[in-house]
């Protein structure tokens, strides 16, 4: 492809982003017609009073799927930039957010609130309600990752290998502890507990937006600042110092990003696999290269798209039942990716 | 100047070098020589800042490399490592560009004049056009080894001389000819340009050819350093390999039944 086409991916994956978002508005059980998308957009901007007509077309949009879509695409676009830089950054192309302990402590931490807070906090844990959840992920991912980092740390360099492997460690601890919550639960909570592992959008509000807005928004364009370093760093850590980098810094930035980006969209969804893994591989084949500069942002938007899309496949497969959303991404991910794996090698 | 102080590095209770000083000077090309596991390696990546000594220090132009930050480093030098395994693919002209990377937001990273520099870089380092675009991975350890020379070059064009540039057994890979052509650019570099060059090489005859000094390493120790004519002597390199040398028509060649 040239070069000149090239510079055009990134406002085209942001094209694409746009069009399923709106069609993720417009489409689901329950139909909005384009007049009734624009009425409720004149209404909202305060060009037009809505008309009795739209009523329901309101709520649907402004209640139901708005937050669902604008949280869905920043979540989507953090575990999608957050897995490119952590294949980058670990010179890997299985690592993942996961890797770094963010989903593992986030899992833990969550299933801790589901099981524990009501005989530990009892009345506050009702005072705190929606946000409950949502802050003790928040936490338990950024607190697995600063142990592995800090784990991996010595004389003040980070091995990548022994990060890599105290990822794996402090991963399994987490697990085994959370299988002794979900031991300790009873039949209600475990129902939470899987639906949470499985990831769902159906608990999106508006006020989770600004808040996701900063600690999912700004990290994803912290990654993407760090393009020229993880393209430096692809040659070698060596090389990558050669070159000017201040590795250790790069390393310390783009795991604290990466980590802060995807516990906080693990703390509104639950767990979405495989969108940190494939998505930056799929932008690495669609565009040909492993320019940072490209496929950090393409990877950003379509990771976005990809999310919004599966969430609106979750809630009309089954409508009124909604399908975890962690299921939909593997079931149309994973076959397309095989796809354009075998693909690739022929 | 390039000068390294009584340099001593310890690693995992090892000692790899012991207390060694070399300088290079700007016009002047430099050759590490010894056996295998004698520091050659480490003083390198020693001198272009990559591993911090445990004692003694090295310094540019009298400055303290510990004070210089990677990127001001980066301006001033180039360091060609032994072959190296790239993470993800890219082509022969995007591992080059990479080496721009230290000008970015500088008049000499300018982006217009990027590519150009680049051809430039790819053509003097004997990398024909047919490869530019051809992915890295698919491309010959003598290949892979020009366009890592290249990615050097392109680092320090437009650099304020004196330029610095470190290579690892930059001919380990290439055939006699690429071989010959790589190491008259690097005499070039350092007669035309005023570099300062230190490079690691096994074959003695090439090392006499392009160095105006050379240094004999082994155990960590600095032998001895001089003019090649005397450094390069049958009976020098006898003990320092524990091999015997027979010298025929002003060229140096081990004797592998002895």
């Amino acid at each position: 492809m040239a070069s000149r086409l090239k510079r055009w991916l990134p406002v085209l994956a942001l094209l694409v982003l746009a069009w399923v978002m709106l069609m993720a508005l417009l489409l689901g059980p329950a139909r909005v017609s384009p007049a009734g998308f624009w009425a409720v957009l004149a209404d909202a901007l305060g060009l037009a009073p809505l008309p009795a007509e739209f009523r329901r077309d309101a709520v649907v949009l402004g209640v139901i799927r708005g937050p669902r879509v604008v949280l869905g695409a920043l979540v989507g676009a953090g575990l999608a930039a957050a897995g490119t830089a952590m294949q980058g950054l670990f010179r890997n192309p299985l690592a993942d957010p996961g890797l770094i302990g963010v989903s593992a402590g986030a899992a833990l931490a969550a299933v801790g609130a589901i099981v524990l807070a009501g005989p530990l906090v009892g009345a506050a844990a009702g005072m705190m309600g929606l946000w409950l959840l949502p802050v003790a992920a928040f936490i338990g991912g950024l607190g697995a990752t600063l142990a592995i980092a800090r784990l991996a740390r010595r004389g003040g360099a980070t091995a990548v290998g022994t990060l890599l492997l105290a990822g794996v460690a402090v991963n399994a601890l987490c697990a085994a502890l959370t299988g002794l919550l979900i031991f300790m639960a009873d039949d209600r909570q475990v129902r939470d507990i899987t639906f949470w592992t499985f990831g769902s959008l159906a608990g999106a509000r508006w006020a989770q937006v600004p808040v996701a807005l900063v600690l999912v928004g700004l990290p994803v364009l912290g990654l993407l600042a760090l393009a020229r370093p993880l393209n430096a760093l692809v040659l070698g850590e060596a090389e990558a110092f050669h070159l000017g980098i201040r590795v250790e810094r790069v390393k310390r930035v783009a795991v604290a990003l990466a980590a802060i980006a995807v516990s906080a969209g693990v703390a509104f969804t639950g767990l979405i696999g495989f969108i940190g893994l494939v998505v930056p591989h799929l932008v690495r084949l669609a565009v040909g290269g492993s320019d940072h500069r490209l496929v950090l942002p393409v990877a950003a938007s379509l990771g976005g798209a990809l999310l919004v899309a599966a969430d609106l496949a979750a809630r009309s497969l089954a409508a009124p039942a909604e399908v975890p959303i962690g299921i939909v991404t593997a079931l149309l991910g994973a076959p397309f990716f095989l796809w354009m794996l075998r693909r690739h090698i022929a | 100047m390039i000068a390294a102080h009584d340099i001593t590095l310890r690693r995992g209770g090892r000692q790899l070098l012991d207390a060694v000083s070399l300088a290079v000077r700007p016009g002047e090309v430099v050759a590490l020589v010894g056996p295998n596991g004698a520091g050659k390696s480490t003083l390198l990546r020693v001198m272009t800042g990559e591993l911090t000594p445990n004692a003694g220090a090295v310094t540019w132009a009298g400055r303290s490399l510990g004070a210089c930050t990677p990127l001001a480093l980066a301006r001033g030098r180039a360091v060609v490592s032994q072959q190296a395994r790239i993470a993800f693919p890219m082509t022969a002209a995007e591992i080059v560009a990479l080496g721009r990377l230290p000008w970015h937001g500088t008049p000499q990273g300018a982006p217009a004049r990027q590519a150009g520099l680049v051809a430039a870089a790819l053509a003097r380092a004997g990398v024909p056009e047919a490869l530019w675009h051809r992915h890295y991975d698919t491309l010959s350890g003598g290949e892979q080894q020009r366009i890592q020379l290249a990615r050097a070059l392109a680092q320090i064009e437009g650099a304020p001389a004196p330029v610095a540039l470190f290579l690892d057994e930059p001919t380990a890979s290439l055939d006699p000819g690429h071989a010959a052509a790589l190491l008259r650019c690097l005499r070039a570099l350092a007669r035309e340009r005023g570099a300062m060059v230190l490079v690691v090489l096994h074959d003695l005859n090439q090392a006499g050819f392009v160095a105006d000094r050379v240094a004999l390493l082994r155990e960590g120790r600095l032998e001895a350093e001089g003019r090649p004519g005397d450094m390069l002597s049958a009976e020098r390199l006898g003990v320092l390999y524990g091999v015997r040398f027979r010298a025929a028509g002003g060229l140096l060649a081990p004797d592998f039944a002895a």
